[in-house]
C-alpha cells in the first residue's frame, strides 16, 4: 500500500554513537570507545509504533537519545520532516524539538521537585512561545485532564503523586507541544503491573487521538509486542532483525530473537510447560571489546566460521523482514 | 508428603513517625516438604515483609512482629531465642535477595563468602569449606569455578552473582529455600538460565521453595500452588493450574488482565485495576480491595472477608466470588 500512512517521519541511516574512555587526570587521552550504538538503519512510519527491545546495555537507550540529539551522534544521520538532526545547531535544533518528545523511565527522577506540576507541564510552553499567563495554566489544566488527572492538582508538587500518576505528569510533559513523535523509553518499567496497564492504554489511546509516532524502547518483549506495529531487536550495539509484529513472534529468523521469545515467560502454566527453552550459555560481552565478526556469535546456537570474521549484513529477507545473521 | 513449614495469623508492623504501617495483617499458610509455594503480589502487599518475618530479619525496631506463629519443625521461629533462630537461618532455611549487586559483600572473595556458612553451621575447616565452595560454584554452572573461587563479586556480572547467592544459599542443603525476587533484576535471557537451574537444584536436591515475585509468568512456569497477596492479606490461595484456569478473587483477575501476553494473536485492549493500592497506614475498613473492586457491593466496604474454600483446594477472600464467577461466565458466552 502506497498510502501516506506508509511515508518515513524519521529514516534513521548508518547512526553510531561511542562514548570514549579516557585514561589520565589532568591529561586525558582517549584508550577506548564504548561502542553503545554500532551502525543502525530504519525508519519510522507516520503513525506507527516502532518497537525497540533488547537487554540491559544493548544500547537502545542511547539510540533513542541520539536520535532526539540529547547525544549528539559520533557518525550518521537522522532525517526528520526533511532535515537532518544530526547537522542542526542551537536555535534551530531548538526549533525541531518541538515536534519531536520524550517520556523517561524513572517517574522519580524526570520531575523536579521544586517545580509544582503546573510549572513543570508549562514550561515547554513557555520555552517555545506556545502560551503565558492564563491561557498557560488553562493548556496545563486541559493537559492534565487529557492524561486522566484532576485539573486541580497544577499546584501541587511531584512527591505528592503515586508513581503511576507521576507518569501521567511526565507524558503530559510531553504532548504539551504537540509534539509528532515521541520517544518512551521504558514507560512503565518502574511501575507496579496493574498500575502498567493503565499507562499503556493511556499511550495507546492518546496516539489515535492525537496521531501520534512513537518509539517505544523496553526490555518486556511482551509489552512491545503488544504496544508495537513493528518490532526492532537489538543486541550489543546494532539491530539484529526488525519487522512487523506477528511476524516477529510467528516467524523469528534471527538465533537471538528465538531465544529471547523462548526466555520470556508466559502466565499460563499448561503452555509453560509444552515450550522449549532455548537457554543462551554466558553473558552479554562487554560493548568495550565487541566480538569480532557477528556480535552474537559467542553465544549462538548456530555458530559457523564465517560469523567470526564476517559482520552479517542487514537485509531484507522478504516482505519487509529485515534480519543480520550469516545463518538465515 | 508432610507440611514443612507452617505461618498462622502472622501480623507484622513497622511502628514510624507517621503511623503504624501494617505491612503484614494475619497471614496464614504452609508449606510442604519439597513444594515450590509461589507469593504473588505488586509493591508493598506484603510479601517480602511476611518471608523477612519468617527469617526473623525484620529490623526491630521500627518493626514488630505483633502476633503469630511460624512452625518449623516442631519449633515456633516467632519465640526462640536469637541463638537458635541463628542456627536455623542460612543452615535449615535459606534466603536468596532480589539484587545480586548489593547483597554480596564487596571487600571479600567469593571462597570467603561461601566458606562462612559452611565453617558456622556444618563445622568444616578451611580446605574442606574451600573444597566445597569450588563444588557448590560448579553444581550453579559458574565455569571453571576453581580459577574463580578466589575473585571478587565485581569481577561477576549480574546473573554470576545471583547464581553465587544461590549457591550460598544451598550450601547447608537447607529444607526450605525463600527466594525474594532473585530474577528481577535480570535480563530475561539470563532470567531463564537462573529458573532453569532453581527447578534442575530442586530436582537434584528435593528442598521446598517459596519464591516471592510480582511476575506471573515467571511463577507460572516454577510453582506448585501459589498465594495472592494484596495490603498484607493472602486473598487468593490455589495450585498453580488451578489459579490461572479458573481465578475467583477480582484482584487477581485484574492483575492477570492487565498483562499483555507474548502470545495474543491480536491486540486486546488491557483492563487495567483502576484506583492505587490502599495507605498501610490508615487501612480502609472493610475489604482492603473494595475501593478499586469493579464487583464491589456494601458489605465489601464494611467487613473484610476471611478466606474461605471457592473450588477444591482454592480458597479464597471476597465475598461475591459466587457472583463474579457467574457475571464472568455470562460475559465468555
Amino acid at each position: 500500500m502506497a498510502n501516506p500512512q506508509d511515508t518515513a517521519l524519521i529514516e534513521v541511516r548508518g547512526l553510531k554513537k561511542y562514548f570514549p574512555i579516557t585514561q589520565g587526570i589532568i591529561f586525558q587521552r582517549k584508550v577506548a570507545d564504548v561502542k553503545a550504538v554500532d551502525g543502525l538503519n530504519f525508519a519510522i512510519k507516520k503513525g506507527e509504533t516502532l518497537g525497540l527491545v533488547g537487554e540491559s546495555g544493548c544500547g537502545k537507550s542511547t539510540t533513542g537519545r541520539a536520535i532526539l540529539q540529547l547525544y549528539r551522534p559520533t557518525a550518521g544521520e537522522v532525517i526528520f520532516q526533511g532535515k537532518d538532526l544530526v547537522k542542526l545547531q542551537g536555535e534551530e535544533l531548538r526549533k525541531m524539538r518541538r515536534n519531536m518528545q520524550m517520556i523517561f523511565q524513572d517517574p522519580y527522577a524526570s520531575l523536579n521537585p521544586r517545580m509544582t506540576v503546573g510549572d513543570i507541564i508549562g514550561e515547554p510552553l513557555e520555552v517555545h512561545n506556545i502560551a503565558k499567563g492564563k491561557e498557560k495554566k488553562e493548556r496545563v489544566q486541559e493537559l492534565l485532564k487529557i492524561v486522566g488527572l484532576n485539573p486541580y492538582f497544577v499546584n501541587r508538587y511531584p512527591h505528592e503523586f503515586s508513581g503511576g500518576q507521576r507518569q501521567r505528569i511526565g507524558v503530559a510533559r510531553a504532548l504539551a507541544v504537540q509534539p509528532d513523535f515521541i520517544v518512551c523509553d521504558e514507560p512503565i518499567s518502574a511501575l507496579d503491573v496493574s498500575i502498567q496497564a493503565q499507562i499503556i492504554n493511556l499511550l495507546e489511546e492518546l496516539q489515535t487521538k492525537f496521531n501520534l509516532t512513537y518509539l517505544f524502547i523496553a526490555h518486556d518483549l511482551s509489552v512491545v509486542r503488544h504496544i508495537s506495529d513493528r518490532i526492532a531487536v537489538m543486541y550489543l550495539g546494532k539491530i539484529v532483525e526488525l519487522t512487523d509484529r506477528n511476524a516477529l513472534y510467528n516467524n523469528p529468523l534471527h538465533p537471538y530473537t528465538k531465544a529471547l521469545l523462548s526466555a520470556v515467560p508466559i502466565p499460563d502454566p499448561v503452555v509453560e510447560e509444552k515450550r522449549e527453552r532455548i537457554i543462551l550459555v554466558g553473558d552479554v560481552p562487554s560493548p568495550v571489546r565487541p566480538p569480532s565478526g557477528c556480535h552474537f556469535h559467542t553465544r549462538c546456537p548456530l555458530v559457523m566460521d564465517k560469523c567470526k570474521k564476517d559482520d552479517p549484513e542487514f537485509r531484507n529477507a522478504g516482505a519487509e523482514h529485515w534480519v543480520a545473521c550469516h545463518a538465515v | 508428603m508432610g507440611t514443612l513449614l507452617e505461618v498462622k495469623d502472622l501480623r507484622t508492623e513497622f511502628h514510624t513517625q507517621d503511623g503504624i504501617v501494617h505491612a503484614v495483617n494475619g497471614v496464614s499458610f504452609h508449606v510442604d516438604e519439597g513444594e515450590t509455594l509461589g507469593l504473588v503480589g505488586e509493591s508493598g502487599c506484603g510479601k517480602s515483609v511476611s518471608m523477612l518475618s519468617v527469617m526473623r530479619l525484620i529490623p526491630m525496631p521500627p518493626g514488630k512482629i505483633a502476633s503469630g506463629s511460624v512452625l518449623f519443625q516442631g519449633r515456633d521461629l516467632v519465640k526462640v531465642d536469637d541463638e537458635e533462630i541463628r542456627s536455623v537461618r542460612g543452615n535449615k532455611i535459606a534466603m536468596v535477595f532480589q539484587d545480586p549487586m548489593t547483597s554480596l559483600n564487596p571487600v571479600l572473595t567469593i571462597n570467603t563468602q561461601i566458606s562462612e556458612a559452611l565453617e558456622l553451621h556444618l563445622g568444616m575447616t578451611k580446605e574442606q569449606a574451600r573444597k566445597r565452595a569450588v563444588e557448590l560454584l560448579k553444581m550453579v554452572g559458574i565455569p571453571e569455578a576453581e580459577g574463580r573461587i578466589d575473585d571478587y563479586p565485581h569481577q561477576f556480572s549480574g546473573g554470576m552473582r545471583q547464581r553465587v547467592m544461590i549457591a550460598m544459599a544451598l550450601s547447608c542443603s537447607p529444607q526450605l529455600l525463600i527466594a525474594d525476587e532473585p530474577t528481577t533484576a535480570l535480563d530475561v535471557t539470563i532470567q531463564a538460565q537462573i529458573t532453569d537451574i532453581v527447578k534442575r537444584l530442586k530436582r537434584e536436591l528435593g528442598m521446598a521453595i517459596i519464591w516471592i515475585t510480582h511476575d506471573l509468568g515467571v511463577i507460572a512456569g516454577l510453582a506448585d500452588r501459589i498465594n495472592v497477596m494484596y495490603a498484607g492479606f493472602v486473598i487468593e490461595s490455589a495450585s498453580n493450574k488451578e489459579l490461572f484456569a479458573n481465578p475467583l478473587h477480582p484482584y487477581t483477575l485484574g492483575l492477570l488482565g492487565s498483562i499483555p501476553r507474548l502470545d495474543e494473536a491480536h491486540k486486546a485492549k488491557l483492563t487495567p485495576i483502576e484506583g492505587l493500592p490502599p495507605d498501610l497506614i490508615e487501612m480502609p475498613k472493610g475489604c482492603p480491595f473494595h475501593d478499586r473492586c469493579a464487583y464491589r457491593t456494601d458489605k465489601c466496604a464494611n467487613e473484610n472477608p476471611a478466606l474461605e474454600l471457592g473450588a477444591v483446594r482454592h480458597q479464597v477472600a471476597c465475598w461475591n466470588w459466587q457472583d463474579v464467577q457467574k457475571l464472568r461466565a455470562t460475559i465468555k458466552r
